[in-house]
Order: structure tokens, then sequence, then C-alpha cells
């Protein structure tokens, strides 16, 4: 993303396209630019090596090991980091429980958790979601029993994401049953390797393990282990929406880098002699793409700037997730197309070679559709922006 | 003007479905894909003994001498049940390249019988889509032919036994003189050929040809009309398939729409929700309608023929692949997943939307054809 910059900013630019000047192996680009999820290990190292050079958590606030960084540092970082071909960090502890633990935690919470967070000690995963709660959250039914100083958690959670390579998880969990549905859920923090949590993947269409059920069998924590008051996690997710906010700017920056996968594979292929890039009619749908793209990118400025003011965005977080998941589509849709007939070829059988991104971009075309369904599926964006945009 | 199946379609229609329940339900599908070669063997064998494999190949070749609309009506189950053997590869691409030449005939009687599979290379990487740009080149050796070049994707090719190919014998890539057909058995490639799995189930493969021995399947040369007509009957085939499956995909996300409850409410009392089913169903329509627009006009003139295929091409690429869009998304994260059939269409339709030439490369053919 183009940004004009102060001197002050140039220079934070500069010092940043150093950074990522080295250490981003090559390896990495395809899947990074088809918006895939590195590997654990790599994003730990990854983690542990912007961690190394104090810039473990650009969205935190300094007293927590945070940069402290500027919505302007944070879009100039994302940027840079995108030019560079790296990754956007894993977010469900940086942006998801982080966030929650410095605005509600204890002192014993915050000083244990947040570094590991940030030394990339800890991997959280997310438990909210359910078989029977999914869109419609505030029906979980996972309990949370008091007994003496512990809590016994018993329920499935469903769509646990990296529930098996996580340390520590999340949780939504019934402490008492309230009139109002949305009351009576507290949020409680849990190693993963508490006796009676059994994992169970679940086999997605993209082919990469991602994603688990997590069965809950009379499980113990510690009662210390619950965030915030008894009852209120569901307000707690609150805090989440202004991260949100956030989440959906670094994606929407992340998002340029499909860009380059899509003109690397139109340059490369040539039909009947001539060069894809240089077919008008392709020409033209990766114009119409990169517009698309440069008016949601201008959008997260406009939502940059409203946390620069500690202004509201009312519904225009919503709007940029709605967009950027029909972006990544488009996107990696284009990129297959571009790459032609041959990106059917998936996985490579008894030793034959494939071209890197082929197979990127295709799972990235697979992956891409769960952006429209997770984190508030498109559907539901609709409705939060009927109803608090114009009181439908 | 007839635009329903016959009896005799509607009973094909029905025994494809029996088929697919039986050999291809949705919980074991990924033990039937696991299973590759053997498995799509067997399940072959299965088929040329309910006279299938027969049904497209001419009468003067041996076989049942099914109509187009025949066709179509088994071609609708295969996607209906998501039956992921190379059928139309084998069973209509390859027969319609080679019924009724010199040399083919043992090939087209071993996949009449269910006893082999085959693929055509007939389209190349930089084409784009168009059977005149072949820079495989043939050779005439000695009295035999001999095969230089590389098909970079051979639909189904990953289990084929023989594989059709096309290459040049005069000319320049783009001519559309100077292309002949070979038959290329598989063992005379050797570690030329290199296979790769789809998404879909599909086993694709890339071959690399270097002097390889081949069969010429008539004089060389006057090759392409023949192939374009071909890639027409097998599209029309693929279009069947995919009004087949986006049905499927429909009937299963409306039935979900009736019992999955979020909110205290079927979701399907959603409006959003009901609109996106109609839509969905309205592409069904245009699928269908286009579909039998595409496949009765299979033995009008090439130009008439040739305009309405590509327009089948392209209408159902992007309805197919809107419906499965829709069908994952309307699911919610379980039609993300693997065990839902959902997916599984999905994944079809992507595939089939790139197969014999993408949306770019027919709507070109369209815009051609009607200035
Ligand atoms: C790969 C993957 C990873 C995930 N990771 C996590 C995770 O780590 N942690 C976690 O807690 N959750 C996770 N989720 C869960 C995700 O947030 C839910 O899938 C999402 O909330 C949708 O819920 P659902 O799947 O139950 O669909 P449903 O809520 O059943 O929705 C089905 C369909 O109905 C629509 N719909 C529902 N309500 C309405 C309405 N009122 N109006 C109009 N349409 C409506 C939906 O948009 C959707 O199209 C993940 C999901 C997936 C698929």
């Amino acid at each position: 993303m183009e940004l004009s910059l102060d001197a002050k900013d140039t220079a934070f630019r500069d010092e940043v396209r150093e950074f990522f000047s080295t250490g981003v192996p090559d390896s990495w680009r395809d899947r990074v630019r088809a918006g895939l999820r590195l590997s654990p290990d790599e994003l730990t190292g990854y983690q542990q090596r912007l961690a190394a050079r104090g810039w473990g958590a650009p969205t935190w606030p300094v007293e927590y090991g945070g940069t402290g960084w500027t919505p302007t540092q944070l879009c100039v970082f994302w940027s840079e980091a995108a030019r560079a071909d790296a990754p956007h960090q894993f977010h469900q502890g940086l942006e998801l429980i982080g966030p929650i633990i410095f605005s509600y935690g204890s002192p014993e919470q915050k000083d244990y958790y947040l570094p590991r967070i940030i030394q990339a000690q800890d991997w959280w995963c997310q438990g909210y979601s359910e078989p029977g709660a999914g869109s419609d959250l505030a029906s979980l039914r996972a309990r949370a029993d008091r007994d003496g100083d512990d809590y016994v958690l018993n329920g499935q959670k469903t769509w646990t994401s990296y529930a098996h390579v996580a340390s520590q998880v999340f949780l939504l969990a019934r402490t008492s049953h309230e009139a109002r549905r949305q009351q009576g859920i507290s949020l409680i923090l849990a190693p993963m390797d508490t006796p009676g949590f059994r994992i169970n993947p679940i086999a997605t269409m993209d082919e990469k393990y991602h994603t688990n059920e997590l069965f809950m069998d009379n499980a113990r924590v510690p009662v210390a282990n619950r965030v915030g008051d008894e009852g209120r996690g569901w307000e707690y997710g609150k805090v989440l929406l202004d991260r949100e906010r956030m989440v959906a700017a670094a994606n929407v920056i992340f998002l340029g880098q499909i860009v380059r996968g899509i003109t690397d594979a139109a340059r490369r292929r040539k039909i009947r002699g001539r060069a894809l890039a240089d077919d008008p009619g392709f020409a033209a749908k990766l114009a119409q793409f990169t517009v698309e793209l440069t008016t949601l990118q201008a959008m997260v400025l406009r939502l940059l700037d409203d946390m620069t003011r500690g202004a509201d965005s009312g519904p225009r977080g919503s709007m940029v997730k709605l967009r950027w998941s029909q972006l990544y589509q488009a996107g990696t849709a284009l990129w297959v197309e571009a790459l032609g007939p041959e990106a059917a070829q998936f996985a490579a059988l008894d030793g034959a070679t494939l071209p890197a991104d082929m197979p990127a971009a295709l799972q990235g075309a697979l992956y891409a559709r769960v952006t429209s369904i997770y984190g508030g599926s498109s559907e539901i964006q609709h409705n939060i922006i009927a109803r608090r945009a114009l009181g439908l | 003007m007839e635009l329903t199946f016959n009896s005799e379609q509607i009973m094909l229609a029905d025994s494809v479905g029996r088929y697919g329940l039986d050999k291809w339900p949705a919980i074991n599908r990924h033990k039937l894909l696991a299973g590759e070669q053997d498995g799509f063997r067997e399940r072959w064998r299965e088929m040329a003994e309910l006279g299938w494999t027969l049904l497209p190949i001419a009468e003067d070749d041996g076989g049942l001498g099914g109509s187009a609309v025949d066709v179509m009506a088994l071609a609708e189950g295969l996607g209906r049940h998501l039956i992921a053997v190379p059928y139309v590869t084998s069973c209509v691409l390859v027969p319609a390249l080679i019924g009724g030449v010199p040399g083919g005939e043992d090939l087209l009687g071993a996949l009449g019988e269910g006893k082999a599979f085959a693929a055509a290379g007939v389209l190349e990487a930089e084409g784009g889509g168009d059977p005149a740009w072949v820079t495989t080149r043939a050779e005439k050796v000695g009295g035999a032919w001999q095969l230089t070049g590389i098909k970079e994707h051979v639909e189904d090719g990953g289990c084929a036994d023989a594989f059709v190919v096309s290459a040049r014998v005069e000319g320049e890539a783009g001519d559309a003189e100077g292309i002949g057909l070979f038959l290329v058995d598989r063992a005379a490639l050797g570690d030329g050929v290199a296979r790769f799995r789809a998404v879909d189930g599909h086993l694709h493969a890339r071959l690399t040809l270097q002097g390889t021995p081949a069969l010429a399947l008539g004089e060389p040369g006057q090759a392409l009309p023949r192939i374009v007509a071909a890639l027409d009957r097998a599209i029309c085939a693929h279009l069947a398939e995919a009004t087949g499956s986006m049905e499927a995909a429909t009937a299963a996300t409306v039935e979900y729409l009736k019992t999955r409850e979020q909110f205290g409410q079927r979701i399907g009392s959603f409006q959003a929700l009901q609109h996106r089913a109609v839509d969905m169903t309205v592409a069904c329509e245009e699928a269908r309608a286009i579909t039998w627009h595409a496949t009765l006009s299979l033995d009008a003139a090439p130009g008439s023929r040739q305009r309405a295929v590509s327009a089948g091409k392209v209408r159902v690429g992007q309805s197919g692949v809107y419906v499965a869009q829709q069908a994952v998304q309307l699911h919610g994260g379980v039609g993300f997943c693997e065990e839902l059939i959902v997916s599984h269409h999905l994944r079809r339709q992507m595939m089939l939307d790139m197969a014999m030439g993408g949306q770019g490369h027919h709507l070109s053919r369209v815009a051609q054809l009607s200035v």
C-alpha cells in the first residue's frame, strides 16, 4: 500500500524495510501470497525473531510489552512485511486473548500470560464455537461448574483451530443459567494438557490440518483461571470488536501480496505466444481486482484514522471484513485462472514435481471459502450493518 | 423440439442414481478416493457390466451407439453422485476421437468392456484451450511414428492405460492443417508420465514425449475438425455432469436450511438465505437449459455447434461454481469440511470449469463466432 509519510514515519519505514530485507525465506513466498498460514514452527520462529527485535506485539501498548506504535506505524509495518512476503503474525494469542487479558485480567494473569504470548512460549486456541452454537454463539452449552477452588468443565467445542498445536485455550462456558442467554457465561483459560480434554481432528476441503473438535469431560481448572468477573465473559468479547477492526485492517494490507502471485503467474504463462499478462481480457480483470483492492485499502486507512483519533468506526469494521473475504476469494480464483488448467495438478504422485505456486494458489482458493464463514459470516456481517448503520 | 428424457433415458438415469447411492455414498468417499487406481478399476468393471461404457461408442465400433441425450442422462447421475471414475474422458472424449478410425479398434474394445482407461492429450499448455495449438511433433522414423513434445496437462491421464495424443506432421502451432492423432501406449512412455491428484479425486498426468513410438490413427494431417468436435461432445457430457452436481448440492442445502437451527429458528426462515437458495435454483435451471441447448446442437453445423457448446461451457462454469460456493456458504463451517458432500461438489465444479478450455477460451470462441 502506498502511503504518504512524514520524515519520522519515513525513517521508521526504512528501519522496518531494513529488518525485512533478510530473514524471510523464499520457501514462504507462495504460501504467504496465497493467504495460507505457515506451519506452526515457521510462525513460532518468526514471532521469536520479531520479539527479539522488540516488535513481538505491534498492536499492544508499551506497558504490556507492545510497541505502542501509532496506526500509521502499524500500517507501515504491515505494508513492509507484506512487501517482503513475510506472514501476518498468528492472531489468536496476540489479537484475540492478549488484549482481553490486558484489559480485564488480574495482575497475575497479565504477568504470566502476556510475555509468553510475545515470546511465542504459548500458542493459544479459541474455544468458543460449539456444534449448536455457531453464528448464534450465545446458545453455547459448555458448562463450568464450581467445585471448591476449581471449575469442572463439560461439553463440546468445535472448530477449535490449532488446538493440536496449542498449549492454552481460552473458552467460553456457562457458569450459571440466567434469563438472558448472554449472561452467565464466563471466560476461562485452560492449559491444553488439562486431564479430561480430548481433541479430534476435523478434515477440511483445503486438505490442510487446522481445526479440531475439543471434548471436555470433567476437566478441572482453577477458578483463578477465569478472566474478569464470573458470568460476564460475553461482555469481554466486546473488546474484541475493536481488535477485529485491527485484524481486518492487517488482513487487507497483507492481501496486497496476492497481486504479486497473480502477476507472476500471468507473466510466466504464455498463451499462443503471448504472456497472459499482456492479454487485454486478463489484464482488465487484474486491473479490476487491483481497483477493488486499492479501494478496500483506502477504507482501511479510514479505519486507521479513526483509531488515531480514538473514534468509533461504527460498522465499517464489518464492511472491511466483508469486502476482505470477497476480495480474497476473487483474488485466489484469479490466480488459479492465471495458472491455467495445470492448476488442477494439486498433489504430485510417485515423486513427480510441481511448481510451488500451483498447489498453494488452489489451496488458497479453497481456504478462502471459509473466510466468509468464520469470524462472523458474511450474512451476519450484513445483519450487523443493517442493524447498526441503517437501524433496520 | 423435445427437451425431456424419454422413458429409456429415465430408466438409465434411475439406474445411475441407484448405483451412485450404492457405490459412491458420501460417507465412503475418502476411502474410495484413497484407493485411487484399484478402486477405480473395480468401479469401471461394474459400470461396464451395466452397459454404460458401451453406450457412447458407435454401433459400427461395436458399441451401443447411444445418443448425446442418452449420455446426458447418464452423466447427470455421475455429477449428482460425484462418481470420480473418468467416464467422460474414457468413454466420451476418447471414442469420439478415435471412433471409426483404423488403428483404434482394440482400444475401443477394451474401453467398452471396462478393461482399460484412456485419456486424450489434445490440448497443450500454451494453447489456452485451442486444440490447433500443437507443438508436439510427429516424425516417421524407419516406417514408424515417433512423437516429441510435452502435454502438460492430460485430464484423467493419471490412470490411463493408453493415450490419444495430437501431434503435428507439418506447419506451426496454431495452424489448422498438419495435425494428426496418435495412439501411445502407457508402457511406451516409461517414466515420461508424471501423475497428479486433483482436489476432486481425479488423477491427471503430464506427458513428456521424447521420440516415443506411436501409432497413427488415420492419415495424419487433417485431424483438427475431429478433435474440436470430440471436445465439444465431451464438454456436453461435462455440462450434464455439472448440472447433476449443482442440483444435488442445491437439494442438500435446501434440506440443511430446513433442519439447522440458530437463534431459536430454522436458518431457512431467514429471508437472506431463502433468496440465496432461490438464486441457486435459478442457476440450476439455467444450467439445465443451456445443457440441453448445447447437447442438441452437437449434430448441427460446426459454427452453431461451437457457439452453443461454448455458451454452455461458460454459463455452466459460472453457475456451477456459484451454486457450489453458496452450498458451502449456507452450510456454515460444516460446509467446509471433508465429511459433508457439499465441499466435494465445490471441488468438482471448480475442476469442471477449468477442464477442456476455461471460460476465457470459450468466451473468445463465442465472440469470434458471433461477429
Ligand atoms: C476452518 C474453521 C475454523 C474455525 N476456527 C474457529 C476457532 O478457532 N474457534 C472458534 O470458536 N470457532 C471457530 N470457527 C467457527 C466459526 O466461527 C463458525 O463456523 C461460524 O461462527 C459460523 O457458525 P456455524 O458454522 O455454526 O454456521 P451457522 O451459524 O449454522 O450458519 C449456517 C449458515 O446460516 C447463516 N446464518 C446464520 N444465522 C443467520 C442469520 N441470522 N441471518 C442470515 N443468515 C444466517 C450463516 O451465515 C451460514 O451461511 C471456525 C470455523 C471454521 C470453518
